[in-house]
């Protein structure tokens, strides 16, 4: 494969297993569940709940430091047609990193991928398009301009 | 002396938990509360418990909550032993909060600052009246939130990036990427690294913190600090997983950031400027943002010149400003301490016999 193509796959995993991983669990779930069919797969690694340290940098820009641990759930399958897929996602729904790993295999196949890119990726971005879309109108419904009172001395 | 163990009591001690779990659940004519009822409802008590228990977990915050009957200091500490039961899988690449998904931002600063003032959902500004509406049985109507016809801009600029060009505010920049200091994997050192100090004020107790920033901007420990900038919102976090080889985010953060600054008369080697003190903390806890932010000002001063105030001392402050440590030294006095009080009996008994013969001594030698 190509430098571009490498760099390009890459950025378009990157991108979809974001929006698997920041989707609610249930929503993940429910779209999982509404697929007309869903491929055979072994799992290579058992969901498995664990702990990333998140890192903060001193004054938002400089170096880092440790802010404190997120609950992660990770997992890793391999579909019958021989597609890997690994899910890591925030909290502890073991059935939530088991599907966004199924997912990942799925799109990384010609085959499966139509079956999920639409009813599971597009699907799932769109309801976070939503949801980000929703709060930053609230926020903008927030905006105010404060103005300084002037004191002026009464003339004379 | 050190601690002695006791042994016995075990039916007394099973009652009492039996007792326990029925007063937890009160009176069952009430409904029992859900979980998810907490973790929506009581949403800033998750945060505080998440922020102090150092773990970004809304669940397992609110399940803590619920367990402890709302004393946060335990589900702090609920939280914090369970988080010694999980692996962990690696650190995050550090969040980058100048691309927060802005709800709320404000600078009291700086009037004009742009990108404005938003509000965000806040209790600032509210009458602090009780609404006994929220009493009344069923259903509390809400109307919702009202939405603009023009979504707000992100990334939004942050106070750092607006007075860059005049280099007027001191900055952070990025030197080493050296492995910052981790507290959960190595004992407190000192002279302590910004690093472990920011890390130790996150997981700090937001009173302590509070009442120490409030000390300083009182007179003990001379910081006249002004909020530059407030912002909650949330984050996306990114890891490198092994098999991977590179960074994919694996789900959002709610974070509370804020940055004080001071001013700096400056010296022989260095102009005037603004400095900065920095607050981030989990969910939105802008109490102890805030509060976190003056004192690691204040930390600054103290290590570059000879500490005057509590505040500035930091071995003071960091030794003293985690809940769960200051919790069990101070809680630990209630339980069996038979052994050291039989000392102390003994040692007192002994003083009080010979001042007693003095006493008697110097009688006999004043007749």
């Amino acid at each position: 494969m190509a430098v571009e193509a490498l760099v390009e796959a890459t950025s378009e995993r990157r991108r979809w297993l974001s929006i698997l991983a920041k989707a609610p669990s249930k929503d993940v779930i429910a779209a999982w569940d509404g697929l007309a069919e869903r491929p055979a797969y072994k799992a290579l690694r058992a969901p498995e709940v664990g702990m990333v340290l998140v890192r903060g940098r001193m004054g938002g820009t400089g170096d880092a430091f440790n802010l404190g641990e997120m609950t992660v759930t990770r997992a890793a399958v391999r579909l019958d047609s021989g597609e890997t897929g690994i899910g890591y996602v925030a909290g502890r729904d073991r059935q939530h990193a088991e599907i966004a790993a199924a997912v990942d295999a799925m799109m990384q196949s010609a085959n499966l991928r139509p079956a999920v890119e639409g009813a599971v990726v597009a699907h799932l971005a769109r309801s976070q398009d939503e949801r980000r879309d929703a709060a930053a109108r609230k926020a903008a419904a927030t905006k105010v301009d404060f103005f300084t009172m002037v004191r002026t001395r009464s003339p004379g | 002396m050190a601690y002695v163990a006791v042994k016995g009591g075990e039916k007394a001690i099973t009652n009492a938990h039996r007792w326990l779990a029925e007063d937890r659940r009160g009176d069952t004519a009430a409904p029992e509360i859900e979980v998810a009822q907490l973790r929506e409802q009581l949403s800033l008590a998750v945060d505080r418990v998440m922020s102090e228990g150092s773990c970004y977990d809304r669940d397992l915050a609110a399940l803590a909550i619920k367990q402890s009957r709302g004393d946060l200091p335990e589900a702090i500490f609920l939280t914090r032993a369970y988080r010694t039961t999980l692996p962990r899988f690696g650190a995050s690449l550090p969040v980058e909060t100048a691309q927060m998904a802005v709800r709320r931002r404000v600078s009291a600063a700086f009037k004009d600052i742009p990108g404005g003032q938003v509000l965000g959902p806040t209790f600032d500004y509210t009458h602090r009246l009780l609404d006994f509406t929220l009493a009344a049985d069923g259903e509390t109507p809400i109307d919702g939130a009202t939405q603009a016809d023009e979504a707000l801009a992100y990334p939004m600029p942050t106070i750092a990036s607006v007075f860059a060009h005049e280099d007027l505010l001191e900055a952070d920049a990025r030197t080493a990427e050296a492995e910052p200091f981790d507290l959960t994997r190595e004992p407190m050192a000192f002279p302590a690294g910004r690093d472990q100090r920011l890390q130790a004020l996150a997981r700090g107790d937001e009173g302590f913190l509070l009442s120490l920033a409030y000390s300083s901007q009182r007179g003990w420990g001379s910081t006249h600090p002004l909020c530059a900038e407030i912002r909650l919102g949330e984050v996306a976090v990114e890891f490198v997983p092994d098999e991977l080889g590179f960074a994919i985010e694996i789900g959002e953060v709610t974070l509370t950031e804020c940055q004080m600054i001071s001013t700096d008369a400056g010296g022989v080697d260095k102009a005037p400027q603004f400095t900065r003190g920095y607050g981030l903390t989990f969910g939105h806890c802008e109490r102890k943002a805030m509060s976190m932010a003056i004192v690691d000002r204040a930390l600054r001063d103290g290590a570059a010149n000879e500490a005057s105030a509590p505040v500035q001392d930091e071995e003071f402050v960091l030794y003293h400003s985690d809940n769960v440590e200051a919790s069990g030294f101070v809680q630990h006095l209630k339980l069996p301490h038979y052994v050291d009080f039989q000392a102390d009996l003994q040692l007192i008994r002994r003083l009080r016999r010979e001042h007693a013969a003095r006493e008697a001594a110097m009688k006999e030698a004043a007749e």
